[in-house]
């Protein structure tokens, strides 16, 4: 049973969570603009790391607030909780970040990036 | 009858004022308080009470504790029976009811032991390679496979006892209360941590309870055991757990204990709980799980009357219970020299000590021989004699590398077998817990190596041998655990013990046979599960070289005590076969439960009525006075429909149905999930949420709205209001409410945080009464008599605010029948009181209360749709003919660019249809197949569904909506619905069955 | 619907390995079973192969074993990081079954039990494929509803299934509890009297053992660490005991194939996620039948060897570690408990957890990838072990033609950019 820390109300037991998938997959800013294959990617394709990934958690039963956690999928460790429209910090989680598949997709590049706090 | 012949005088800790009296296999006996039910079938000379699992071969008691594989008995009798309890857990009570098991007809006539004659046919596997032909009768060989298969039997009824659960918290939790673990709490409990000790014993102290030939601090090691249990329990921040075992190591430090509360078996009363399920989350864990003693593979190693040495010694110190009349012991390291001194100091004959040591020295040996107890050094049981109880052994010498005997072998007599093949470190919840093990190859084990989580292992499971070595490291573990934690203090200094040394061992896996070339006898690894070191080679022999497939191809270590005492020397053995050695071919994984857990505890009190909660709305209470049949709807309980005495269910809905479109209809829409809405960019979030356009939707105005997922798909739908500036209150399915509401906020914090919007849930905070038929509005103007409900005043989707019946309302003119209809919502409280006013007011116009049933008719007749019943997460709203609410000007929504791909744009695609059948009183069943070219029998290419489909009386015939392939163009055909036992005629029409001219205002 | 294997394998077997029967187990145990030829080889690599499937698990060997034998390639091997059969081949509840509703699944699943039946015969190795029927239960009028549709669907795909109510039910499952009462009554339920269960490790051995006796070399204890691609074209993998070359390469890798696809250098519409299971202590038989409840998430059957054996949900989180939330398997027990009173006095004996591959639409991959003459079959999520022999026939019949064939052509990776999906999970609904 994962023990995550909510940054609003602190640690409480998975069950609490609704689980968001992995994080930073930015809606298209216009999607009319991708043919079909990329609005796949978008749509359906996932990193499913085996080790670090970056991932959305909401406090469902709790103050209902979504945030981003840095886990490592192979052991579940939790290293860093950072807020959802921000990115990670840690540098395995920037380096992760940076080094994602995504950074590089013809997708990514019809995104406005968003300003992140 | 109380004659407990082996019971040794004064000696061992069970209160011998209080005997009880319990039954085993229909015989009385009598034990002591304290015991556990294999000590008192001990006291009264009972070694033989069960048959092994494979062979049915008769099986004794052959340790102390959780890892008994032999001893599995039934306890009690009816609706709390337990099958395959080890008896060596059992605490005893007066009146306890046992039965052994697995044998048929007696424990000392067991037909089953056929298999033992037959076992040259039975290796390992050997069902994968027989029972193939005729190729149909594996089901017949299974049925009997079956029947011979399985230990004892579950109860036949419903359980008894009640079974808790409790969350907890603490700064340091400690697993097993032996010296270590002991030494440990004393530490953390000094420093004011919060601690949890937990032992899965009746009473703490582990090995302090049988190894009774040490001192501590000048006291004997029961008296320093008492005296830090005395402390312990003064202190308010620690909690002492006896009986309970630690079942689990899951992520994050939670681990789960299960208590055992009451060990009564027959506890009955409903109040008392049976046992208790702990889920601990702990800063700290400390492991000091002890060690488990191997058994030594000889040749039929498994005649009852042969036991581990410690646990043997464990019966006499601790329960003073003598296992026999003539002892031998058979030891590969010191530890049976420990057991030899209590026996000889209870003056118990002993028939000597074979050892399978070349020249053991040190002061426990030198004892020994200056108590001139015979001692054969280099020596290996090569034999064994006794059916129901082991009679006598033959030794011979081992040559020097032990692979061979040699010499002329020896025959010693005995009742009793003390053996031991050194031990194993309990290292299950560390490895559970992630942890990397490590082979430790002095002494031949498993060994925790790097943990992952924050714990600490210490004493046996660790290693340490020594008693003085234990409680050092206990008090060293517990200080640092709890200062870990933030608490402030040091260990306690290490008391000072009196305890004699113990020497290496000498592993020999296999005890070699006494001629080569005569392969006959059992040589046996896994008692409970009949798996020999024979079928281990042979598994090696054929390819099964992981130890997985070891232990899957021989069901080695499968048995309801997990290979506790087999799995380490199994892997050696295997090998040793292998030529390589027990690190190269690694060990199975370890998952909980530790000991076997009871299903009910983790179940707990979630079941029956508090299984899933029930939801009702404000008029409930109503609906019931009304007789109405109630279905779940997600959580909810929702009326169905209102039966009239000696009604038929058709008939109630008819009447239903009619009164809303005749006169007056009552509908409890309070269950439709309901949103509120705020903030400057309201609109602007539900112009991206819906499919149709939001932005210039007055004040006072309701529109209704699609919602659609990502990929295109419907996902639910409602009528949303604006009710004034910025401030909308959305409607959802009954069954979306939830998930909607999460779907908004998502999309809201995770991808639009700068639009400002805000979500509350109103679901329960509104009651809703929706009446609609002609006559609604007059009975709307008596309740509320200040309000203009005049089409000018209060038009068709629009919304008023205003008393009905004396109660603040917001009343919604909106209609999801056709007819004039107004959904008045009062804050939940006044539900009822409305409901009342709108009965008894409508009494004139015979208002009719009706149900979720006819609702579904009322909006089939006008061809509206369910979300759930239309769709199933594969229709878009082009399928469902709902093109009018896709808006063409916006250039994006949810879902707008899934419904532009390749796919979505096929003709063919299931369209929603109507469907008339061509005999009008026959309602096609809901969720039949339609196919276009009838075949005489299936298979036959299907084209769509039924998805609604109702008797109409309003249309006086039966009506039906479906999802067909390229539908649309079909219209006008007719197609075919093959039932299982006849075929229905249908006709394909548009979905709007009532009111074609569409002249009824609402539509 | 696609005529099963022939028994070709079964002529390869009697060429190379002594046939197994009563008679030869008689005839071993005159010599103390110390004959026994070793069910299979553990080789090392070769140089250079026409096939490598990566994966050791039923599905693997399936497929190297009907490459063998139905497209009579020899030059194959089977590389896995670990032990064979020792991913969710060897985890899962071995429930089998192919009462699906689409047709695309009835097609694969049934397909699939048609090797079933005669699998043990095929291979020689008795894989105790049980058809003690599968039972799945409805609790609600919705789900009575969505029943219909499914079991209407299932019989004029011509696959056998019967509905019962209530008091056939609890006729012939007699521990069941049919009370009204409950919270989530038992309504009725259909059963498939050809679905049952099969001895899950067995599966792997009795396709390791006749793919080997076909020349295919499994090698164990051998990592997939890359692939050799040349001009978008596979040309051999990189591994643990080096780079071995191959004209074609399979990936049959369940919970890992995002691992691997992302190694080629594209992505997968796959999470990775842990499914848990246990069983109980061996009782003596007190269900005869495979129960399924979708709404309450609980399956249970009997082992021969009297084991409870239940599977629960999946867990909502992805993740590798073979392990997963205690609240799953919490809530599967109440439910356990709920249905089957008499279960709540049972004992947990061992519980485990696997990792499984979930798709969108919750139906398998079996395709062609952006790398030439690179396929992958993943996707299975929580179903993968009944479509064990299935999904290695189509599989095989892809890597030898290079074309899907009608039975694996709807579950290629395009659906998901066309939007053709075919969603299992969908057909519950939602609730109106």
């Amino acid at each position: 049973m994962l023990y995550i820390e909510c940054p609003w109300c602190g640690f409480r037991d998975d069950e609490e969570f609704h689980y968001g998938g992995e994080a930073h997959i930015q809606r298209p800013t216009d999607p009319n603009e991708l043919n079909d294959e990329e609005f796949s990617e978008y749509l359906y394709l996932k990193s499913n790391p085996k080790g670090v990934i970056l991932e959305r958690w909401l406090h469902s039963r709790g103050c209902r607030r979504w945030f981003n956690v840095l886990r490592n999928t192979v052991t579940n460790e939790i290293t860093e909780i950072y807020p959802i429209d921000t990115l990670p910090n840690s540098k395995e989680g920037t380096e992760y970040y940076g080094q994602n598949w995504r950074r590089k997709s013809s997708v990514e590049k019809t995104i406005k990036p968003r300003e992140y706090k | 009858m109380n004659k407990q012949l082996f019971r040794v005088k004064d000696l061992g800790q069970v209160d011998r004022s209080k005997p009880l009296r319990f039954k085993f296999d229909g015989k009385f006996f009598v034990g002591y308080r304290g015991d556990t039910l294999a000590s008192a079938l001990l006291a009264n000379g009972i070694h033989l009470v069960g048959r092994s699992f494979k062979y049915h071969r008769p099986r004794g008691i052959l340790s102390a504790g959780a890892e008994e594989p032999n001893a599995l008995v039934q306890v009690g009798e009816g609706n709390g029976t337990d099958p395959n309890t080890r008896a060596t857990q059992i605490k005893l009570e007066d009146g306890l009811i046992v039965k052994s098991q697995n044998r048929w007809p007696s424990l000392l006539l067991d037909l089953g032991y056929i298999n033992n004659l037959l076992h040259r046919l039975l290796p390992a596997g050997f069902y994968y390679k027989t029972f193939m032909w005729p190729s149909s009768w594996w089901m017949r060989y299974e049925y009997w496979i079956r029947r011979i298969a399985g230990l004892g039997e579950a109860p036949k009824g419903a359980d008894p006892d009640r079974y808790e659960k409790t969350h907890a918290h603490c700064d340091v939790l400690i697993v097993g209360g032996g010296p270590a673990g002991l030494g440990a709490a004393l530490a953390a409990g000094k420093t004011g941590a919060r601690v949890v000790l937990v032992d899965e014993q009746d009473s703490f102290g582990g090995s302090l309870n049988s190894n009774t030939d040490c001192t501590v601090d000048e006291h004997t090691t029961l008296d320093w055991r008492k005296r830090t249990l005395a402390i312990l329990e003064g202190m308010p921040e620690v909690i002492l757990l006896n009986r309970t075992v630690a079942t689990g190591y899951y992520d994050h430090n939670f681990l789960t204990l299960l208590e055992t509360v009451s060990p009564g078996q027959q506890n009955q009363s409903e109040y008392k709980t049976r046992q208790r399920l702990w889920k601990i989350r702990a800063k700290r864990v400390v492991l000091a799980t002890g060690a488990l003693e191997r058994p030594l593979v000889f040749k039929d190693n498994d005649r009852p009357g042969i036991m581990l040495s410690a646990s043997m010694r464990a019966y006499l110190n601790q329960y003073g219970v003598s296992p026999g009349n003539r002892v031998l012991l058979f030891t590969n390291n010191d530890d049976a020299y420990r057991t030899a001194i209590s026996l000889k100091e209870n003056n118990i004959p002993i028939a000597g000590i074979v050892d399978l040591r070349e020249d053991p020295t040190g002061e426990l040996v030198d004892r020994i021989r200056h108590e001139g107890i015979t001692l054969y050094p280099g020596y290996a049981i090569v034999s064994t004699t006794g059916h129901l109880r082991i009679k006598s052994v033959r030794i011979m010498k081992l040559n020097d590398d032990g692979t061979k005997v040699i010499g002329n072998a020896k025959d010693i007599t005995c009742d009793s077998i003390g053996m031991s093949g050194g031990w194993n470190p309990t290292v299950h919840l560390f490895s559970q817990s992630g942890g990397k093990l490590e082979w430790d190859d002095k002494f031949e084990r498993f060994l925790p190596k790097i943990a992952n989580q924050p714990l600490i292992s210490i004493g046996a499971c660790n290693g340490t041998q020594s008693l003085s070595d234990c409680l050092k490291d206990g008090l060293k573990a517990g200080a640092e655990s709890a200062r870990a934690t933030n608490n402030k203090g040091r260990a306690p200094g290490t008391p000072r013990v009196v305890e004699s040394k113990c020497n290496d061992e000498r592993a020999i896996w296999i005890i070699p046979r006494e001629n080569s070339y005569k392969k006959n006898g059992k040589y046996f690894v896994d008692f409970q599960n009949d798996v020999t070191a024979s079928d281990i080679s042979l598994a090696a022999r054929e390819g099964y070289r992981s130890v997985e497939h070891l232990k899957r191809y021989t069901t080695m270590g499968m048995g309801t005590d997990q290979g506790k005492t087999s799995n380490v020397t199994a892997l050696a053995i295997l090998g040793e076969t292998l030529g390589t050695t027990a690190p190269n071919i690694g060990h199975t994984t370890f998952r909980p439960p530790y000991t076997p857990a009871t299903i009910g505890a983790y179940a707990g009190r979630n079941v029956g009525a508090l299984f899933d909660p029930i939801r009702t709305t404000a008029m409930h209470e109503h609906h019931e006075k009304f007789g109405a049949k109630f279905e779940h709807v997600s959580q909810w309980m929702r009326a169905w429909y209102y039966p009239k005495p000696n009604e038929t269910m058709q008939q109630t809905i008819n009447r239903e149905v009619k009164a809303a479109r005749d006169s007056i209809g009552l509908l409890d829409a309070s269950t439709l999930g309901k949103i509120d809405i705020k903030g400057l960019d309201a609109a602007e979030f539900l112009n991206r949420i819906y499919t149709n356009s939001w932005l210039k939707l007055a004040p006072g105005k309701a529109r209704y709205g699609l919602m659609l997922k990502e990929d295109g798909m419907v996902m639910d739908d409602g009528v949303t209001t604006h009710l004034n500036s910025n401030h909308y209150h959305m409607t959802t399915t009954t069954g979306g409410a939830a998930s909607v509401l999460d779907w908004l906020e998502e999309w809201h914090q995770t991808e639009w945080p700068d639009l400002d919007v805000y979500f509350t849930s109103v679901t329960e905070h509104w009651a809703v009464a929706s009446i609609c038929g002609p006559n609604c509005r007059s009975l709307l103007a008596e309740l509320a008599p200040e309000l203009d409900l005049s089409d000018e005043a209060f038009p068709f989707m629009t919304v008023k605010e205003g008393d009905v019946a004396g109660i603040a309302a917001r009343i919604f003119r909106i209609s999801f029948t056709g007819e004039l209809s107004f959904e008045i919502n009062v804050p939940r409280r006044y539900g009822l009181a409305l409901w009342q006013a709108l009965i008894e007011k409508g009494e004139k116009y015979d208002i009719c209360p009706y149900g979720t049933e006819a609702m579904h008719v009322l909006r089939a007749e006008k061809g509206f749709i369910i979300v759930g019943q239309e769709t199933d997460g594969t229709v878009t709203p082009h399928d469902l003919g709902m093109d009018w609410i896709v808006s063409k000007t916006k250039n994006d929504f949810i879902g707008k660019r899934a419904l532009s791909r390749s796919d979505m744009l096929k003709s063919d695609r299931k369209q929603l249809v109507g469907l008339l059948n061509e005999n009008e009183n026959e309602v096609i069943p809901e969720g039949s197949q339609i196919v276009e070219m009838l075949q005489p029998s299936p298979p036959m290419a299907m084209i769509g569904h039924i998805t609604s489909s109702y008797y109409s009386p309003n249309c006086n015939r039966s009506i039906a909506m479906a999802l067909i392939k390229g539908g649309k163009a079909r219209i006008g055909k007719t197609l075919h619905i093959p039932l299982k036992n006849k075929t229905i005629k249908v006709k394909v029409t548009d979905t709007l069955f009532l009111d074609k001219n569409k002249e009824l205002t609402d539509g | 619907m696609k005529k099963p294997a022939s028994n070709q394998g079964m002529q390869g077997l009697r060429s190379e390995k002594e046939k197994y029967s009563i008679f030869s187990l008689a005839r071993n145990s005159l010599t103390y079973h110390e004959n026994w030829s070793q069910a299979w080889r553990s080789p090392e690599p070769k140089s250079e192969y026409d096939t490598i499937i990566i994966g050791a698990g039923g599905h693997g060997l399936a497929t190297a074993y009907y490459l063998a034998s139905q497209h009579g390639m020899r030059n194959i091997a089977v590389v896995d990081k670990g032990w064979l059969g020792g991913g969710n081949t060897g985890r899962n509840t071995t429930i089998i079954r192919s009462n699906y509703m689409w047709d695309e699944s009835a097609g694969i699943y049934e397909h699939s039990l048609k090797l079933w039946e005669k699998l043990s015969q095929e291979l020689n190795f008795n894989t105790m494929f049980s058809q003690r029927g599968v039972l799945t239960l409805a609790h609600t009028e919705h789900e009575l509803k969505e029943m219909n549709r499914r079991v209407e669907a299932i019989r004029l795909n011509g696959i056998d299934s019967d509905v019962l109510n209530p008091n056939q039910i609890k006729k012939l499952v007699p521990i069941i509890d049919i009370n009204p009462r409950l919270r989530y009554p038992v309504m009725g339920g259909f059963i498939q009297r050809r679905g049952g269960t099969a001895r899950h490790d067995a599966v792997a051995w009795g396709y390791a053992r006749a793919a080997d006796s076909l020349g295919v070399d499994i090698i164990q204890n051998c990592e997939a660490t890359g692939f050799i691609i040349e001009k978008g074209t596979v040309k051999g993998i990189q591994t643990a005991k080096g780079p071995i070359r191959a004209k074609k390469v399979g990936c049959v890798v369940s919970g890992h194939a995002g691992v691997l696809a992302n190694l080629a250098g594209f992505r997968l519409p796959i999470d990775s996620r842990p499914l848990q299971a246990l069983v109980s202590e061996p009782i003596k038989p007190i269900l005869d039948t495979v129960i399924m409840s979708n709404s309450v998430h609980m399956y249970v059957s009997q082992s021969d060897k009297g084991e409870m054996v239940f599977g629960a949900g999946v867990d909502s989180y992805n993740s590798y570690a073979q392990r997963g939330s205690l609240n799953i398997i919490e809530g599967m027990l109440a439910a356990a408990v709920e249905l089957f009173p008499v279960f709540s006095r049972l004992r947990m004996l061992r519980s485990w957890g696997g990792v499984v591959d979930t798709c969108p639409d919750a139906s398998p991959i079996i395709s062609k990838t952006p790398i030439d003459n690179l396929y992958f079959n993943c996707g299975w999520g929580t179903g993968g072990f009944k479509a064990t022999p299935g999904s290695g026939h189509v599989f095989a019949d892809l890597i030898a033609k290079d074309e899907p064939n009608l039975i694996s052509a709807p579950f290629s990776l395009n659906r998901f950019i066309s939007g053709y999906l075919i969603d299992e999970h969908g057909a519950a609904g939602v609730a109106h």
